[in-house]
């Protein structure tokens, strides 16, 4: 990718650097409400860049995305009531644990195409949250709350607010690098190659089963990354964040900001939460406009908000 | 044994509803190619209607006429404002643009009727029970959703099956160009289709309504189940939606009923109690996915075009 002056570029560039001197901002102005809503925001913007992986460059439209987000969730939860607090434990048992469900339903729903895709990943989602409403030992319905947050050895302290916060924010960074590493890899261009042709690929001798299969376990496992920094955020997790039209929240954002852009599901994230936000405090029925907002967005802005903005070249 | 034929006719009962749901979703996947969340709104919708125009003739069964007309025509105002223009669009673009309108219907329920929920109390002479067997009595009201499903699965049958509406839905499944081609006025038929699939969705959503509390989100956990069934049944099949409906309805009531006291036997209590409730919303997933690997294309794939 041969980095262009445009609009699109401009923007994320702006943004990042916003993104980054934001703790500046709040420390000056004592406004501590916006970091807060950052946090939350970012750790979306990550959850949502890994469903833009394979959505967006994969081609699998998943429905069932926010179960990991659940079970990153969880993961910490669990193991935090049991007594288990450090991080280096926590977060990979997390990541693992995301990496074998998406490896389980993976396997499963990849043998289907299309819109049995889209509902048999929604399907499994919705297991996902059954089963953790059931678990009544670690609060089934009502949820499961994180007295203490993940502890590194002294190395980071998760209850600093600013902390907390650069760590969200490297861990976006850090997986948008790696969604860049590997869109752009060998591994990357035959996982784009199966989304436009499929028979294709597997008549120049690419497994493309085993191809999407390995995209869609590590979506899955940076999706769980997510999960374990939303439960540190919220010191809560609970059976609502895996429910499906949490799954509808970040496919939003994705085709909002713009599906198969490194940067859009940020921009998606952003705009998705922060006009949610405006929209809440302006009326109590925010989805009244929120939901024709995104009928209109489907009708008549394709390519989301880095498509309108990579139409903008200077001159 | 008393428990078990109730079960069973429970289970009979859930899976004709939800064939009621998934035959409007699985025609209108198969004729339009379209996606539709808001299925599970319009089934919010038609219990709505039920519980306020109940409320304002005083009769149940006249009551329940309005709101099925009026489910029908919100189902064919949406296809005309909104949901025509997404055709031959892209899956998602109509699972993100449905997904608006559920998110719109919910706030608007909310506006109109309120957070709380609302109950549509049933007539006397539904409330009795009937006398199936002797010494087997079965709730009147159940057992008369299963008589109007049965003859409403049998109506669809014949609309389907030996009309020349019917045909034209049939041919619209395997070809859409050529049957617009022959002159056919494709979009009154995609209309007409999608009312029809509003209307059995509302009713659906009414004659749920006196067992269940009417309230905001109840279309969304059923609107899954519904999906689920078509993924069994195979896209587009009304035959294998009816029976994956019902299918789903036995094992998700018999799973529930029965499936705690049968892991009693086999593990301790304590593990048991915490393993069945999340077994038995699980069932019916399982199923799927053991579908799945058997039959991507679900059990009775409707023909390819």
């Amino acid at each position: 990718m041969k980095s262009k002056f445009n609009a699109s570029n401009a923007v994320v560039a702006v943004v990042c650097a916003a993104l980054v001197l934001l703790p500046v901002y709040s420390a000056t102005t004592g406004n501590i409400f916006i970091l807060t809503l950052m946090t939350r925001i970012i750790i979306f913007a990550l959850a949502a860049s890994s469903l833009n992986l394979i959505m967006g460059y994969g081609g699998m439209m998943s429905f069932g995305h926010a179960a990991y987000l659940g079970i990153g969730g969880y993961a910490v939860g669990i193991l935090a009531a049991e007594g288990i607090g450090s991080g280096f434990i926590q977060w990979p048992v997390a990541l693992g644990v995301s990496a074998l469900f998406a490896l389980v339903i993976g396997a499963l729903s990849l043998r289907t195409r299309g819109v049995y895709f889209i509902m048999i990943t929604l399907a499994f989602a919705q297991m996902a949250y059954y089963v953790a409403s059931a678990l009544s030992r670690y609060g089934g319905d009502d949820g499961l709350t994180i007295y203490k947050r993940s502890t590194f050895d002294g190395l980071i302290n998760l209850s600093d607010r600013t902390q907390f916060y650069y760590l969200c924010l490297a861990c976006l960074f850090g997986g948008v690098y790696l969604i860049w590493r590997i869109v752009n890899s060998r591994f990357g261009l035959v996982v784009q190659g199966v989304r436009s042709n499929e028979q294709r690929m597997q008549a120049i001798g690419f497994p493309a089963y085993r191809y999407r299969l390995t995209c869609f376990v590590i979506a899955g496992t940076i999706c769980g990354l997510a999960g374990a920094l939303l439960a540190n955020n919220t010191d809560f997790v609970s059976p609502a964040v895996m429910y499906w039209t949490r799954s509808g929240d970040l496919m939003v954002m994705v085709i909002l900001g713009g599906m198969g852009s490194l940067f859009g599901p940020l921009i998606g994230a952003i705009v998705y939460l922060v006009l949610e936000e405006l929209l809440s405090q302006f009326t109590e029925y925010w989805a009244l406009i929120m939901g024709p907002l995104l009928l209109l967005i489907v009708l008549f802005a394709r390519g989301g908000i880095m498509g309108l903005l990579g139409r903008i070249r200077r001159g | 044994m008393f428990l078990l034929i109730e079960q069973l006719l429970n289970g009979l009962q859930f899976g004709l509803l939800l064939f009621l749901l998934a035959a409007g979703l699985t025609l209108v996947f198969g004729i339009m190619d379209f996606v539709n969340l808001a299925h599970g709104s319009l089934y919010m919708m038609g219990a709505y209607f039920a519980a306020t125009f109940v409320g304002w003739t005083g009769s149940f069964v006249f009551g329940a006429i309005l709101a099925l007309a009026a489910t029908l025509l919100l189902g064919i105002a949406l296809e005309f404002v909104a949901l025509r223009h997404l055709y031959g669009r892209d899956h998602l673009d109509q699972v993100l643009a449905t997904f608006g309108l559920i998110l719109f219907f919910n706030d608007m329920v909310r506006l109109i009727w309120g957070p709380a929920g609302l109950a549509l109390p049933l007539p006397t002479w539904l409330t009795t029970p009937v006398q199936l067997l002797p010494g087997v009595y079965y709730p009147a009201y159940r057992l008369s959703i299963i008589i109007v499903a049965l003859l409403v699965a049998a109506l669809l049958y014949l609309v389907v099956m030996r009309t020349r509406i019917g045909m034209l839905i049939r041919a619209g499944a395997s070809n859409r160009e050529m049957i617009g081609a022959l002159g056919i006025n494709i979009k009154l038929l995609f209309t007409l289709v999608f009312g029809l699939g509003a209307a059995l969705a509302g009713l659906a959503g009414l004659m749920q309504a006196p067992i269940l509390t009417v309230q905001i989100g109840m279309g969304e956990n059923i609107l899954i189940l519904a999906f689920v069934i078509i993924v069994i049944g195979g896209i587009g099949s009304i035959r294998g939606a009816f029976l994956a409906a019902i299918f789903v309805g036995l094992i998700d009531t018999l799973g529930r009923a029965f499936l705690p006291d049968l892991l009693r036997k086999v593990l301790s209590g304590a593990a048991a109690s915490t393993a069945a409730p999340a077994l038995s919303s699980m069932l019916i997933y399982l199923l799927m996915a053991i579908v799945l690997v058997l039959r991507p294309e679900g059990l009775f794939p409707a023909a390819k075009r």
